[in-house]
């Protein structure tokens, strides 16, 4: 199989206090959605540095699109537990943020505008949110700006998305809501997703692949290929097979937690 | 707690000083304390009145002197916060300086700004700007130092240059900051002017005040005083006006 995103035995510190991850080797395809879970401080964030280029690994190299990571990867997006919306933007001109910075579509920002505009509308819709565009972050709430955040994370159509904890700070119900949102528009787009989470049935609900991390220094300890049928009901996470499987993934993080 | 009516809560302040004229009237009456220690309310007033011609070439003197203090207070303040936010290592390099310098009272660099400019309008020019641009660096460096590494991230992958982030997310976000702390260095900004004019100056509010007190004229004295807060309010108001106006995101809550 060919990698898009291929990390060859990556151990990143960031100081003298040992590997905050260590030995990592994994491929993943274009188009596949893969999602890591463990026990918190096993190295995610650093993980995710490393893929975007925000970080160089000290040991081992990473590749991405077949090339060496050596800076800011900027086909990729970008969206954490926080929101992070800009306070003193409307929605839309949030979701616009990125397409006046990153090339080439900084250059073409005032003369394309409108078209811009047109593809954050779209963006916006699809996720439910096209009567919010004009209101400002503050108006929203809680799911309706990490919905905004997912589309600053998309407008500049990037190859690969990133998500750290995108739904932690969220309830249950809008949880379930936007792991439906994300898998429509994966399933629409399919980009690459890198997601980062604690959440087990979001793990098994959205990836292809479930990579399972230890405590720090983060390894991969299993990694399991999710072959529940697509496209996938959110019912079919209250039925047996994906109940067994989220029993069995549980049960191999109580093993790292507690050895 | 009782909800008060908007038009009354819009009154409540003249209200008070209202009240405080009163108070002030009244208890100079009461115990009859002489006009040459403490005057009276209407013998202030009465001063104010008596008095307008010169009062009002005197505050106008120290007016456009704290302006001008004020003024480059802002310039060297905006820079001043702005390249100490943007970079961690400066921030920690000069803080502490900066800690120390404002320290230091002001009325202690007027007989060295006299010794370098004489007598009159630069030293008081200088203390209002030196009083003044503390709190507008404290602000806007703060207000760019804390800004969120997640935010930073999201804009450094889409390969945003340090001038974007500033740019796009830092200035933007620290203006609440800025427009804040303008409205306590402007009431600073007169703090200095009149210190400055009482030890080393023959025109303006403080010497104006300092050349009465000399005289026992305690009436004019006081109308000096009522001079100084009326435009230092005035002033204070301005900013505040402006603030809500140019960052009424940041206030929310407060509509």
């Amino acid at each position: 199989m060919t990698a898009f995103v291929e990390f060859d035995a990556v151990s990143h510190a960031y100081d003298g206090s040992g590997n905050a991850i260590e030995g990592i080797d994994l491929k993943i395809r274009e188009g596949e959605f893969v999602a890591f879970v463990g026990p918190s401080g096993c190295g995610k964030s650093t993980f995710m540095k490393l893929c975007t280029g925000l970080q160089f690994p000290t040991q081992g190299a990473v590749r991405v699109a077949g090339e060496g990571v050596a800076g800011p990867l900027k086909i990729s997006g970008m969206a954490f537990q926080n929101a992070n919306l800009l306070p003193w933007r409307t929605t839309l001109d949030n979701v616009l943020l990125p397409l006046e910075i990153v090339q080439p579509y900084r250059q073409q920002f005032r003369k394309r505008r409108e078209e811009f505009v047109g593809w954050a509308r779209d963006l916006l819709e699809t996720v439910g949110l096209a009567d919010y565009a004009d209101k400002y972050p503050w108006q929203l709430s809680g799911g309706m700006q990490q919905r905004a955040s997912i589309c600053r994370a998309l407008i500049h159509r990037p190859q690969l998305l990133m998500l750290d904890e995108p739904f932690g700070a969220l309830d249950a119900f809008t949880r379930e809501e936007l792991w439906c949102v994300l898998r429509d528009l994966w399933q629409a787009q399919r980009f690459t997703v890198i997601l980062v989470t604690h959440d087990l049935r979001e793990a098994a609900f959205l990836a292809d692949t479930v990579y399972v991390m230890s405590r720090r220094p983060g390894r991969v300890v299993e990694r399991r290929e999710i072959d529940l049928p697509r496209p996938r009901p959110l019912e079919a996470t209250y039925e047996k097979p994906f109940i067994e499987l989220v029993q069995d993934l549980r049960s191999q993080i109580g093993d790292i937690r507690s050895s | 707690m009782r909800a008060f009516s908007p038009s009354l809560e819009r009154l409540a302040p003249w209200a008070a000083v209202v009240v405080l004229i009163l108070l002030w009237e009244g208890l100079v009456r009461l115990f009859q304390v002489p006009s040459f220690i403490f005057p009276s309310a209407l013998d202030a007033g009465r001063a104010l009145i008596d008095y307008a011609g010169p009062i009002g070439k005197h505050s106008w003197q120290t007016f456009w002197t704290t302006l001008i203090g004020f003024g480059l207070g802002v310039v060297v303040g905006l820079a001043l916060g702005i390249t100490i936010g943007a970079s961690r290592f400066l921030y920690n390099a000069c803080y502490p300086l900066l800690v120390g310098f404002n320290a230091i009272p002001k009325v202690a660099f007027v007989p060295i700004l006299v010794v370098w400019f004489g007598i009159g309008s630069v030293p008081a020019i200088l203390t209002a700007f030196l009083i003044c641009f503390f709190p507008i660096v404290v602000n806007v460096a703060t207000g760019l130092a804390t800004l969120e590494p997640e935010m930073e991230d999201v804009l450094r992958v889409l390969g945003a240059r340090r001038i974007d982030v500033l740019l796009k997310v830092g200035l933007p976000r620290s203006l609440p900051y800025f427009f804040a702390s303008l409205k306590v260095a402007i009431t600073l900004a007169f703090v200095g002017t009149v210190v400055s004019e009482t030890v080393a100056s023959n025109q303006g509010i403080g010497y104006l005040m300092m050349s009465a007190g000399s005289q026992m004229r305690m009436g004019l004295v006081f109308a000096g005083l009522i001079v100084i807060s009326a435009m230092a309010m005035v002033m204070y108001e301005l900013f505040s006006w402006l603030e809500k106006r140019m960052t009424g995101w940041a206030h929310r809550g407060q509509r």
